[in-house]
Order: structure tokens, then C-alpha cells, then sequence
């Protein structure tokens, strides 16, 4: 999987945008220069769809582990309006969290973007979830309630490259890859 | 018998559990969509799914202004003391101008046809009406326009029938595949202390559990009891218990004691059921996600557009989207179902 | 109408010389008032026990007892439609209701309402009030505080009340047959597997702990309710008529039990160590009454 988006990689025609993909996607990326990025998607989210908050209603204070299991780090989610945060962990610091989600990178990212039925993916077996699992499903049904694509949205956030790194992830997933 | 020349036929009735899903259906070419309001008042209770009032009217208008229909499910039971939840719920939405509310509950469809006597009535498949006199009863004492009939019935029964009721049916054609009389299931209440018909809930996920082993053997749990075990190849269904695996002293082994984890797909029978008189195709999946609303709802307007001019149909691509990835056609085809 | 303990309709299906000879034990010794005949289940073992209907249901009302002919749960059939409808009609005996097709024909006639008919509001029980339904006996999963309302709702329409205080509580039904499909056949060919499990088939879970108990398309609870705690407390509301559901285990002394703490013989706490003492076949639970889980059992202090 990671040596498949690294030669995806390679196929960019610009040694920056091939860098950037490279070190955001299989690092060792210093989380702390992920931080801001993360940071700021989830701000732009709460910004610009305030009512996915009034959908997972009670469950805004919990915490969701995002696990993608062929990346290098894993996020975790805590969806409360008033402080929505979302921050990258290494696997030996992670916190304490209510419930786990995980799968492949590009499966999360897809489910996120309601391009991919949970329903469906679960009976696959391609994504797994652990934990607080009626705040999974709330967060699931209120991240499906969204019109466009949160992953577009936050590609849009870093411009051309961003939208452009996007575009080869969609491909590799409509390869076939999960 | 009284007839309504002006029944519709081939109508393609979709899921939408949130307003993004009913924009998605409505979009994808579904003639009528069902949603629920965010409470008890509907059967598919789950957190983040439902409407709110507000979002209900702009649900209908949406509809409306694409010339597709929305009907309200309130097809629960309220318990006694509480039906006042049900009562706004129909106030709300006969406000709204739905096009239909499908009930279960002899209170609410009398509420209905006592205080909105124009709303049209669908009675829910939660009423558990499979026999003419059953159907009958409804359209008599209720005004009753079409009927939501169980899954357990054959092609030809369902036939039978629709010369005999002065009402329009809807069949399922797609989706979970029940196996439980509905309306009549107390089996999530025995194991977690919330009721099908009361709390609109089957299987709460707040009771759910996975539990995987270091093996990646897979448990899944409702409440104290374990539903169903999967090695790691195994695709793993939800834990609803009519599809779980028990143990009898009959046989040596686990086995499924209800039915396996199978979603009902319908499309061969299509030419069938429309010449058999079924007036509407109802797709099943309030709970799922958009993406498969778009896929299911744009297949199955192909399918019954092609019917509808004589071509064949085929819907083997939806079947990554069916439980456990198979797929029946269940009491439909055959008695022997039973 | 008097407070009084009622024998609700057998549910499984027993060899019929069993079930005549256990009618014949009830009209002679148990302290019941009414008692529920008729096949609620299966129209498939309807034939086996008609003949002894007459004999049996003399036999209880020479014994004071009042007799009910319960409608099936579940009626899809041509057969089926045609003996509700015969039952319906023939009116010989009062009718319990089951499902909205024995309701079409009995508007307008004095009946009564069961068990696996939905009455959970006091708007539908005042409707079916309306069409001649004079009794009704309610889901088991309702709690007191839906059966407190509908208490209040029957003293208005001047109707009476009844609710399943001991047996495995019906929890679901289905138009397939899990006992022939226990032993890979269908409904159409079961050969009468239930009549093996006169309290039902047990089913655990993969783990080995007891949960449902199948008889034939209905799913039962592994535990039993048993209210007779709870008696006093329905008594206050109103209710006024006690549900047994016949199992195998000694049903007269169950009946002479909860009649004891009805007529206040016998507190309900002895009455819960005199059950303590024997095995009745199934572990008690009372969870539904308390909403809570249907398998909890809660001590009432």
C-alpha cells in the first residue's frame, strides 16, 4: 500500500509536489508540522458546516480514534464546537479515546467523504470499529448528513497541490486499491 | 369493489436518513422518499440520523419542487401517556404538506383520519397486515390508501391479494431482509432494555460491541449476549439478533436459527410484481449512507425504467452493497422459504 | 369484574391427549377464573386438539370457569383466514383477538383483545373500545407505567385489564418455522418437530448462555416472568386479571400460589420463596415490568 503511493508519487512531474506528498503520507513526518494542518481542517469544518455538531448531539465531547493502519500515525478527533480539535498521535503516545474507527487510509478518507457506505464496508471487513460504537455511528451519520466533500474542502485549503495530491489518491482508490 | 383508477404504478420509494440522503434520492430518480423526524416517533431511532422540523419542511419543498413525493414514517407505538410526540409529529408534517404518513399504531392512524381527514394514509409494514381481512380492517376503519406488506409473502399470494383489497401495495424490494413479523419483535428489548416498537430502536448501537481476539477472530455482542462469531476471513454482519448464530441441542454446531446474514434483492422478480399489481418498490435503509442511497436508488430507476419498456434487468452490481455480500429473494420466490 | 388468576393459552404443542388431561386437572383443581383455549400458534396443529374442545371447554365451565377461544397470532393462509373467520362468526364462545383479521370480523360483537395484538396507548384501546372490545390482554413488555395510563383508560371505557404474571414471554413471531428449521426442513414439510420441546427449544449463545426458546414460528424468552411481586402494585392500578402461561411445571399449585396473594392468603415475599424452593424449568425475570431488561429479575423489597 505505501510502496504503491510512492510510486504514485513518483509519477508527479514536480520534485516539491512529490515531497510533500511523500512526507505527508508515509513520513517520518515530525507531527508537529502536521499539527497546523490538522488544525486547521477541522476549523474550516466547524466554519463552514456548523450543523454536523447539532447532528452528533450528544456525543460532541467524546473522543475518536482515527486509526489508518498503513500510515505512521493515527488522529484523534474530539468534535466539540466550542474547541473542535483534531491531532495526529504516534501509535506507542495515543491517549486515551471513546471509540476507534480503522482501516486503510484511502478507506477512511473515502467513508469520511460519504463517497463509501460504512454499512457496506463494514460487512467487507475493510474498516473496524471498537469501542463507544454508537458514537461511531452518530459521527458516521452526521459526517453523511454533509453536502460536498469535507476532503475536498480541506484539500482546497493548500490550493492546486493540495487538490492535485487528492485527485492521485482518488485514482489509486478507484484502482481498486483500499 | 371501490377502486382507485388513478393508482400509481412503478413508483420507486427510497431511504433517506438524513436531508443530504433525501437530496441524493431525489436526485438519483426516486418517485418518493421516506424519513423519520429525530425521535422515537419512527423505526429507525438512531443517533445522528433523522430530520429535524425545520429541516423536514425544506425536505418537502426540495421534493416537491423536483415533482418527487416525501412520506413521513411515524410508524411506531407510542406507549400510553406519551402520545403527544406522535400527535405533533403528524401536525408537523401534515403542516408541511407530506404526501403521506405510514403508520402502525391504531391511535395514530385514528388521530390521523379523526383530525387531518385529507392526509393520505400508508399503513406501515410494522402493522403486521398480510391477509386481506387484515388489510380490510385498515382501509375500512381508517381511510388506508396503500399497505406496506411483510416480506413473507409468495408472487402469486401477493397477487391474489391485490384483487381483493380496495387499497395500493408497496413491496420491499431491496435491503435488509427481516425475518421477524415487525411490529411484533420484542427481542432487542429482552436483551437491552429498549423497545422496537416504543423506542423505534433494533439492535441500539450504544449496546453493540466488537470484540477481536489476537487471532482477529471477530465477537459481536448485544449487551451480555454474543450475536455471532467471525474467523478473519469472515465478513462480519451487525449484531441484530435475528441474525445471529446460536447453539440447540438439535444440531452439533453454531447455526443461524433465523436466517443468515442476506439482504434481499428483488430485481429478477420485477417483470412479476409489476404484473402481480404491486403498485410501489420500496427500498430499505434509512441507516445507510448516502453513497449507497446514490447507488441503489440510480440502479434499481434503470432497472425499473427498463422493465417498464421491456428490457431485461440486471442488478449484480449492488451486491458489494448487500449484507454480508449475499443476497435472496426470500419468501417471494418460493413457499418452501417458510 | 372480579380479580382473578386466568390460564392464557397454551402455546406449544402438545400430544392431545396431554393437553385434555392437563385441561381436565386445571377445571378440577386450579383456582382460575378464566381460562384461554384455541391455537394460537400454529394452524398447522389446530386439527390435532379440536376434538377435544367441547369436552374440555364442558368440563371447565361445569367448574365455574370462564372459557375463551383465542384467535391465531398470525393468519396468512386461505385456511387460516377461514377458521378466524369461522371462529369469529360461530361466536359459541367469547373470542380473543390476535391479529387485525379476527378484529375485521368481530366489530361491532362483544370480544376481547390479546396478547400479540399492539395495545400500547389509551387512544387505541379506546378506539378498539369503541368496536366491542370489553378486555384486553397486554404485551409483556409494556412497564407500569404504560399499564398505570391504559389502567386509567379502561376505567373509562369501563373495560378490564389483564397481564401475563408467569411463563416465557413471546417475543417474537415469524411466518418461518425455526423448528423445522432446526432440523433442515420447512413449514410445509415440518413433521411436527415442536411437539419434541413441550416448553420450547433452547437456544444459547455461541458462548453457552441460555437465551430465546423457539416454538415453532414464535421466539420465546429463556427466562419466565413472574409478577407476583408486582400483584399488589397492578391490583392498586386496577388491573384486574392475572396471566399464567401453561408450561409442563406444576401450573395448579402456580394458580393456587399467585390466587393466594391475590386474595392476601400470602405475601408476595413468601410467595417468592415458595418459588425459590422448586426448579419451574426457567429462571424468573420481571425486567420488562421495571424498564429495564427483559431477562432481569429485580427483588421488590
Amino acid at each position: 500500500m505505501s510502496l504503491s503511493i510512492l510510486n504514485f508519487a513518483g509519477s508527479f512531474g514536480h520534485t516539491e509536489e512529490r515531497m510533500a506528498l511523500t512526507r505527508l503520507l508515509i513520513g517520518p513526518v515530525p507531527l508537529f508540522v502536521l499539527q497546523p494542518v490538522l488544525h486547521r481542517i477541522i476549523r474550516n469544518i466547524a466554519l463552514r458546516k456548523p450543523e454536523l455538531f447539532n447532528r452528533i448531539g450528544v456525543h460532541r465531547e467524546k473522543s475518536f480514534l482515527i486509526d489508518p493502519v498503513n500510515m505512521p500515525f493515527a488522529l484523534v478527533l474530539r468534535p466539540d464546537p466550542k474547541s473542535p480539535s483534531l491531532r495526529a498521535y504516534r501509535r506507542r503516545h495515543l491517549p486515551p479515546v471513546d471509540a476507534t474507527i480503522s482501516g486503510s487510509f484511502l478507506t477512511l478518507m473515502e467513508m469520511v467523504d460519504g463517497r463509501l457506505d460504512g454499512d457496506a464496508l463494514f460487512f467487507s471487513r475493510a474498516l473496524s470499529v471498537q469501542g463507544d460504537t454508537e458514537a461511531v455511528v452518530c459521527l458516521r451519520n452526521a459526517l453523511d448528513d454533509m453536502d460536498g466533500s469535507v476532503v475536498e474542502d480541506a484539500a482546497n485549503l493548500f490550493g492546486a497541490p493540495g487538490r492535485k495530491i487528492l485527485n492521485g489518491l482518488r485514482r489509486i482508490r478507484q484502482n481498486g486499491e483500499r | 369493489m371501490e377502486r382507485d383508477d388513478t393508482a400509481v404504478v412503478g413508483e420507486l420509494v427510497c431511504p433517506a436518513g438524513t436531508p443530504a440522503s433525501l437530496r441524493t434520492a431525489v436526485d438519483a430518480g426516486a418517485d418518493a422518499v421516506y424519513c423519520g423526524f429525530q425521535n422515537a416517533t419512527n423505526a429507525r431511532n438512531f443517533p445522528g440520523l433523522n430530520f429535524t422540523p425545520e429541516e423536514m419542511k425544506e425536505a418537502v419543498a426540495y421534493a416537491h419542487a423536483r415533482g418527487a413525493k416525501v412520506l413521513l414514517a411515524a410508524n411506531t407505538f407510542p406507549p400510553a401517556g406519551q402520545t403527544d410526540l406522535w400527535k405533533r409529529a403528524v401536525d408537523e408534517a401534515t403542516a408541511f404538506g407530506i404526501d403521506a404518513i405510514i403508520v402502525a399504531d391504531i391511535g395514530v392512524a385514528q388521530y390521523i383520519h379523526s383530525q387531518h381527514p385529507q392526509q393520505r394514509i400508508h399503513l406501515s409494514v410494522q402493522a403486521g397486515a398480510p391477509s386481506i381481512e387484515a388489510i380490510k380492517y385498515y382501509c375500512e376503519e381508517f381511510g388506508v390508501k396503500r399497505v406496506v406488506l411483510p416480506r413473507i409473502l409468495t408472487i402469486p399470494e401477493i397477487s391474489d391479494l391485490k384483487r381483493q383489497i380496495p387499497c395500493e401495495i408497496e413491496c420491499f424490494v431491496f435491503g435488509n431482509h427481516g425475518l421477524m413479523a415487525e411490529g411484533r419483535c420484542s427481542l432487542t428489548n429482552y436483551a437491552t432494555g429498549l423497545s422496537t416498537n416504543m423506542d423505534g430502536v433494533c439492535s441500539p448501537a450504544q449496546d453493540v460491541h466488537y470484540e477481536e481476539d489476537q487471532d482477529k477472530n471477530l465477537t459481536t455482542k448485544l449487551g451480555i449476549y454474543t450475536i455471532d462469531c467471525f474467523s478473519c476471513t469472515q465478513s462480519p454482519g451487525y449484531p441484530t439478533i435475528c441474525k445471529g448464530r446460536y447453539l440447540t441441542p438439535r444440531k452439533e454446531e453454531g447455526y443461524y436459527a433465523f436466517e443468515e446474514p442476506i439482504s434481499l434483492n428483488l430485481a429478477r422478480l420485477l417483470p412479476e410484481l409489476i404484473k402481480a399489481g404491486v403498485n410501489a418498490f420500496k427500498i430499505e435503509g434509512r441507516q445507510r449512507s448516502k453513497s449507497y442511497v446514490r447507488d441503489v436508488v440510480s440502479s434499481w430507476r434503470h432497472a425499473i425504467d427498463s422493465v417498464m419498456a421491456g428490457d431485461e434487468v440486471d442488478l449484480e452490481n449492488l451486491l458489494a452493497l448487500t449484507e454480508g455480500g449475499k443476497q435472496t429473494q426470500g419468501a417471494y420466490a418460493t413457499k418452501r422459504w417458510r | 369484574m372480579q380479580t382473578q388468576v386466568t390460564m392464557g393459552p397454551l402455546l406449544f404443542h402438545w400430544p392431545a391427549e396431554d393437553k385434555r388431561d392437563f385441561y381436565f386437572r386445571i377445571a378440577d383443581e386450579a383456582p382460575v377464573g378464566t381460562v384461554y383455549l384455541g391455537e394460537v400458534i400454529c394452524s398447522k396443529r389446530e386439527p390435532f386438539f379440536s376434538k377435544y374442545h367441547d369436552q374440555v371447554a364442558e368440563r371447565l365451565q361445569k367448574a365455574g370457569k370462564t372459557v375463551v377461544f383465542a384467535s391465531f397470532a398470525e393468519v396468512m393462509t386461505p385456511r387460516e383466514r377461514k377458521l378466524t373467520q369461522a371462529l369469529c362468526e360461530d361466536q359459541a364462545y367469547p373470542v380473543e383477538a390476535n391479529d387485525a383479521s379476527a378484529l375485521y370480523f368481530l366489530r361491532g360483537k362483544q370480544h376481547r383483545v390479546g396478547q400479540y395484538f399492539n395495545v400500547y396507548n389509551e387512544e387505541t384501546l379506546s378506539r378498539l373500545a369503541g368496536n366491542g372490545a370489553v378486555h384486553f390482554s397486554l404485551s409483556a413488555e409494556l412497564p407500569k407505567d404504560v399499564l398505570s395510563v391504559l389502567s386509567d383508560a379502561a376505567r373509562e371505557q369501563d373495560v378490564s385489564l389483564e397481564v401475563q404474571v408467569f411463563g416465557r414471554m413471546g417475543l417474537a413471531l415469524s411466518a418461518r418455522c425455526y423448528h423445522a428449521r432446526a432440523c433442515d426442513r420447512v413449514k410445509d414439510n415440518c413433521r411436527y418437530a415442536c411437539e419434541a420441546d413441550p416448553d420450547g427449544m433452547e437456544l444459547k449463545t455461541l458462548d453457552g448462555m441460555p437465551f430465546l426458546s423457539i416454538n415453532g414460528i414464535q421466539t420465546l424468552s429463556h427466562t419466565g416472568v413472574n409478577l407476583v411481586q408486582e400483584i399488589p402494585e397492578m391490583m392498586d392500578m386496577g388491573i384486574s386479571h392475572f396471566r399464567l402461561s401453561p408450561h409442563t411445571c406444576d401450573m395448579v399449585e402456580v394458580a393456587k400460589i399467585f390466587d393466594d396473594v391475590i386474595h392476601g392468603r400470602k405475601s408476595p415475599q413468601d410467595a417468592v420463596e415458595t418459588f425459590s424452593e422448586k426448579d419451574y424449568g426457567f429462571p424468573f425475570s420481571n425486567g420488562f415490568y421495571h424498564k429495564d431488561r427483559g431477562y432481569e429479575w429485580k427483588q421488590v423489597a
